[in-house]
Formats: structure tokens, sequence, C-alpha cells
């Protein structure tokens, strides 16, 4: 346990500076300057003159939508595609974290070597090609696929899921779940086990050492899992496209079908708003974890 | 005297390595119980079969006269203060303190009056919403020990409670916690290797080493009655020379005969004789029961350390006379500063200063704690 804040000294050596140097150089080439440039795509129009007319767009296009019992509804587009995305990714981060939370938990009270066996089992899957993995839900998850085989040979009946909500969701929750188990394990892992004793000392039962000290604990490793699997999956495209059968167009399929439509201004545009969006719940989050890890109760 | 905790033949192994080897303790009503001995004796171990971290392989735990041995933490009316604190860092003060009574559902404005209570007992009011990452050791202590008390346990468990204190704010506490613990009338149970701290602070000390208990008593009798070689090291600092018993209350060692006050050894029964530094007196030459030569002098401050060769075996005598090296002097013993003890397994491994030496002893300390 620290007794007080290290100090450290805001001032930088040139050593230092000269060390940081390749790193700033990296920063401001793939990070900085593209994000110049899609905020600048943005406000413009093909002749590069400055226009709100593309912001405006996202907000106000609309196109109409054939319901199932045949009536037409005008509705906004894009605000449309925005609302579907962000349920979806929603949806698989309460499942991951859901999933993952116990995992993790039991992962990191496991012995060192389980440990170490488990999480890389975990991470194997994240080598293999993301194109490849999604290709390989599609051959599980069909009507004639694995999945249907097997219910079919134990006389279960049959499940439509292809071309559905649902393996859209189970699709980016087998992309996303090692992004939501990483963080919070080894925040776990870490977690001083005197703690954990003292709270049974003081009177805790087992869930009252998770509810009261393990979870408020665990928080930073739960807000970054969530913010690695949220963030993805909001703006994920491809997905929807093979395992949705291209019925749930999403934020990220918008943007591709844009950039190859050539609208680039219009792809920005819409990059730029969704970049907005999540900045802004990100900080929130920050905030109200800050809150909870520093100020108790 | 009630007796409020009982261990009855309690064996314990890690691993196939036997840490406690049929302990039997008995710790009373409102005694402060000091568990001493150096790393890998045992006595941290101890501490956590009573607080219910461990469970003993063999032999009982008994509460009150009602078996444990399978009670958790949680059911135990048994509160430990951990070393180096355990306090919750995403908790400020009060909440650290206030812990307990949320578990138990204490209402609100109750939980408000014992929290403020236990801050005033261990001189932190005004600290309630303070982060507890950022207080200084001897205040993170001090929230410790209120959240551990807030609840009136039985018995309070303190695993070298002081060890990363400095020295000054050491004896300060050492004075509170004594303080509080007559104060409250609760059980103390203290772990330390600390012999200067334990002999300040307890009513009782419980002297281990190697898993077992070698001695048990008030600090006076651990002191001037130690039951072996180890217990005559380990409290304080000892010459201890091979003697023969000839008769009751006539003892030789060192080539003369002395007084002494122990009886009840079989004639001509081999023992070990401790001498205390402190006891002995310097003469001249010609007066002494034993001569010897001074090898060399260390100012201590109050008195001087100095080592004296007799017949090539090295005494340490602590005297506030001056003498030289090099000088011949004589010792004079007087019949009550000499204590003799059975032979033990620990005969002839303590008490000889030839190779003594501040330094060489803290060294000699680090590398005989094994792993526990």
């Amino acid at each position: 346990m620290k007794n007080a804040e290290p100090r450290v000294s805001r001032r930088v050596s040139l050593a230092q500076r000269m060390a940081l140097a390749p790193y700033s150089l990296w920063a401001v080439l793939f990070i900085l300057v593209p994000l110049v440039f899609v905020a600048y795509y943005a406000f413009t129009d093909d002749g590069f003159r400055f226009t709100t007319e593309n912001i405006t767009r996202f907000f106000t296009a609309t196109s109409s939508l054939v319901g199932d019992d045949g009536t037409v509804r005008e509705v906004h587009t894009y605000l449309v595609i925005f609302w579907r995305s962000v349920k979806l990714a929603v949806i698989s981060t309460a499942i991951c974290l859901l999933m993952g939370y116990p995992i993790a938990y039991i992962i990191a009270r496991a012995a060192p070597r389980t440990q170490k066996t488990i999480i890389t089992l975990i991470m194997i899957p994240m080598w293999m090609n993301f194109l490849i993995r999604t290709y390989a839900w599609m051959t599980i998850l069909q009507d004639t696929g694995l999945l249907n085989s097997l219910l079919g040979a134990l006389h279960f009946g049959q499940a439509h899921i292809i071309g559905t909500e649902a393996a859209v969701v189970i699709g980016m929750v087998y992309d996303y779940f090692p992004y939501m188990i990483l963080p919070i394990y080894s925040v776990m892992a870490k977690m001083d086990t005197r703690l954990l004793e003292a709270a049974r000392d003081l009177g805790c039962n087992s869930f009252g050492v998770l509810r009261r000290v393990i979870f408020p604990l665990s928080l930073p490793g739960v807000v970054s899992g969530v913010t690695m699997v949220l963030i993805p999956s909001i703006s994920t495209f491809y997905i929807s496209q093979k395992l949705g059968n291209g019925k749930f167009f999403l934020i990220g399929d918008a943007i591709e079908g844009q950039y190859v439509a050539n609208n680039l201004h219009f792809a920005a545009a819409i990059a730029f708003v969704l970049m907005i969006i999540l900045l802004v719940v990100m900080a929130l989050m920050k905030r109200y974890t800050d809150s909870r890890v520093r100020g108790g109760v | 005297m009630k007796k409020i905790i009982e261990l009855r033949n309690v064996s314990k192994a890690f691993d196939g390595e036997t840490v406690l080897d049929q302990i039997n303790l008995d710790i009373y009503d409102n005694e402060f119980l000091t568990l001493l001995g150096p790393s890998g004796c045992g006595k941290t171990t101890t501490l956590r079969l009573i607080g219910g971290f461990e469970t003993p392989d063999e032999g009982d735990i008994l509460f009150l006269g009602d078996r444990i041995n399978d009670t958790p933490p949680h059911k135990r009316n048994i509160n430990t203060v951990f070393q180096r604190y355990a306090l919750f860092p995403h908790l400020n003060v009060f909440d650290n303190v206030a812990f307990p009574l949320r578990e138990k559902k204490v209402p609100k404005a109750e939980i408000e009056t014992k929290v403020h209570e236990m801050l005033a007992l261990v001189k932190l009011t005004g600290f309630e919403h303070r982060n507890v990452t950022r207080l200084s050791g001897g205040q993170q202590q001090r929230v410790a020990i209120a959240r551990a008390l807030i609840s009136h346990p039985r018995v309070l468990l303190l695993d070298e409670p002081l060890g990363a204190l400095d020295l000054k704010l050491r004896k300060d506490m050492q004075q509170e916690l004594k303080n509080i613990q007559k104060a409250t009338g609760i059980t103390f149970v203290f772990v330390t290797h600390d012999q200067e701290e334990a002999l300040s602070m307890s009513d009782t000390i419980v002297v281990m080493s190697e898993g077992k208990i070698q001695q048990i008593g008030t600090p006076i009798d651990i002191y001037n009655e130690p039951q072996n070689a180890f217990v005559a090291d380990f409290i304080g600092e000892s010459n201890i020379v091979d003697g023969v018993m000839r008769e009751d209350y006539r003892v030789t060692f060192s080539g003369h005969t002395f007084e002494c006050v122990d009886k009840g050894f079989a004639k001509n029964e081999n023992v070990d004789v401790v001498v205390r530094p402190e006891d002995v007196d310097i003469v001249s030459e010609e007066k002494g029961m034993l001569r010897g030569v001074v090898t060399s002098v260390t100012f201590m401050g109050v008195h001087y350390e100095i080592i004296v060769d007799i017949n090539g075996f090295k005494w340490m005598i602590q005297t506030t006379d001056f003498v030289d090296v090099d000088e011949h002097i004589g010792l004079f013993i007087e019949p009550d500063a000499i204590h003799i003890m059975k032979k033990s397994e620990y005969s002839g491994m303590y008490g000889d200063y030839s190779s003594f030496s501040n330094e060489l002893d803290e060294l000699s300390d680090a590398e005989s704690e094994p792993e526990a």
C-alpha cells in the first residue's frame, strides 16, 4: 500500500525527450493526422469548402421502411442505424460482462500454473483472423450447419439463427470476449488477498466479500473491459453482413458503404459523429468509476 | 481467570513441512499475550489458526470451551489487525471503520456515533473523510485498530502491527496499544519478533521456536528464569556457559565454584549456566572470582559493552565503569545473578560472544530465517 502519491517531477530531461521522439512522431503520424483528416473531410464538401451539410445529413436523412405488415414508415435512416448498433453492442457487452466476470474471478483464484494455461486458451482464438472466425460461425449457425445437425441428431428440432440479431450478437460476443476477460482478470490477479481475509475477519461471508471488496476494487478492470468491448462492437461491420445476412445494417457498415461508394466526406462525417458520441460516453464512465473508486460509497 | 481460547495439541504443516508441532496454549480473559519468536517459528500461523484463516491438521481450538476448528472467520468473535494493516483502499477512513457495522446492518445513526467514538479512542478525530492510502503508517495503523475493535470482539489478534513503523513511533504505539487494551478490556494476542516490545507490553509471553513453545510466562519470569539456552539467548543478552551442579546451591563453571540460588539437580549434573551481562561486576584482578582480558569496548550511550576473554570463552559485560582494551580484570558474580538451566537441544548453540559484533548478529539473524 502506498503511503503517499509519488511525487513525479514535471521536468523532463533532454534525454527523455529524445527517447520519446519516435513515439511522438508515430502518434502524430498515425493517430493525430488521420483524426484531423477525418474532421477535415467531415466538415468540407467535394470542393473542400467548409460545410456542416454532412453532419446535418447524418441527423436528418430519412428513408422509407416497410414494416412486416406492409405499412410504410418514414424514419431517420442513420439514427435508426446508429440506435441498432448501440443496441446490439450493449447486448453483446452485457453478455460478455456477465460471462466474463465470473470466469475472470475463477481464473484469478486458480493455481498460478492453471491461470497461465486458461489465459493462453482464451487468447488462442485471437491469433486467428477475425474474418475466418466469422466464417466459422457461419458454418456453425447456418440452417444446415453444425449446430442444426447436432440438434437434429439429438431430436431437438431445428433452430433458425443465421440472419437474426441473435447470430450477430453471438458473433460479436465471440470476437470480443477476450477483451472483457483479460482486463478484469489482471485487476483481480493483482488484488491483495489480505484485503479479502480482512473482509472475512470483519464479518463478511463469501458473497459479502465479493460485493463489498472484490467488486468495487475490480471496477477499473470492468470499465476497461466494457470500453474495449463496447467501442469496437458499436463500430463493427462485416459480422452483421455475414451472420445477419446483411439484414442488420450497422453504423460500421454504413461508413464502409459510403466509403466504397466514394462518398468520402459523408463517410468521414458519420465516423466523426460516432467518435464524438463514444468520447462522451467514455468520459462519463470514467467520471462515474473515479468517484466510486476514490470517493467511497 | 477465565480461559477464552485454548489450543489443544495443535499441529499444522504446509507442503509436508511442519510449522506447528503439538502446541498447547491457554489464553485468558483480559490479558495481553505475546507470541514471540524468530521468523518461521510458527507464531503467525498460530495467530491465523485462532483467526480462522487456517485449520489445524491435528488438535482442537476452543473458544470459551466450544470447538471452533471449522468456524469461518466471519462467525468468530475475534478480529485481526493485519500486518501492514490491509485497509480497504476504495473506502475512506470513516467507511473502513464502519465496515463491520454495515455488514451487521447497524442503524445509520448508531454507526455514526460508534465510528466517532472509535476514532476518538485511536486519536483520529477529524480524519473521517481522508483517503486511507494517503495516511502515514502510524495513522493507517490506528485506522486498522479502530476497524478491528468497533464490533467489540472478545479477542483482538495483532500480527506484527508495529513492524513497519520507525523506532520513535513504535515506542509511542506500544504504550498506546497497552492503554487501549486496558481501556477496552479486550484480550490482545500480539505477534512480534522484537523481544523488547514483548517485554514492555505483555502480561504473558509465549516464546516459540521451530514450531514449538519454548516457554510461557510473565516478562520477568522469562527474563530471569529462562527455561533453556534458546530463550536465554533470544530474550536479551546472555553469557551461557557449561557448568556442573556440585550440589544444591553450588555450581562450578569457568574453573570456579560459585554459590547460587538454584537447587533440585542431580549431583554433578551437567547444566547450562546463564549470567546476564548487566549482572557482572568488574573488580581488580586479584579480587575476581574469574579473571580475563578485555578484547573490545563499545560505547552504547548508557553503558559500555565490553567483551572479556576468560580461558578462551568470550563473555559480554555491560558496565558503566571504563576499562581499556587489553586490561586484565577480575569478575565478581552474585549468587542471584546466576541462573541454572537443564541441558536441552539448544545447549552449546548460543551464549558465546567470540564472533560477536552488532553487525554480525543482524546478519546471522537474517540467515536463520526459513520461509514459513
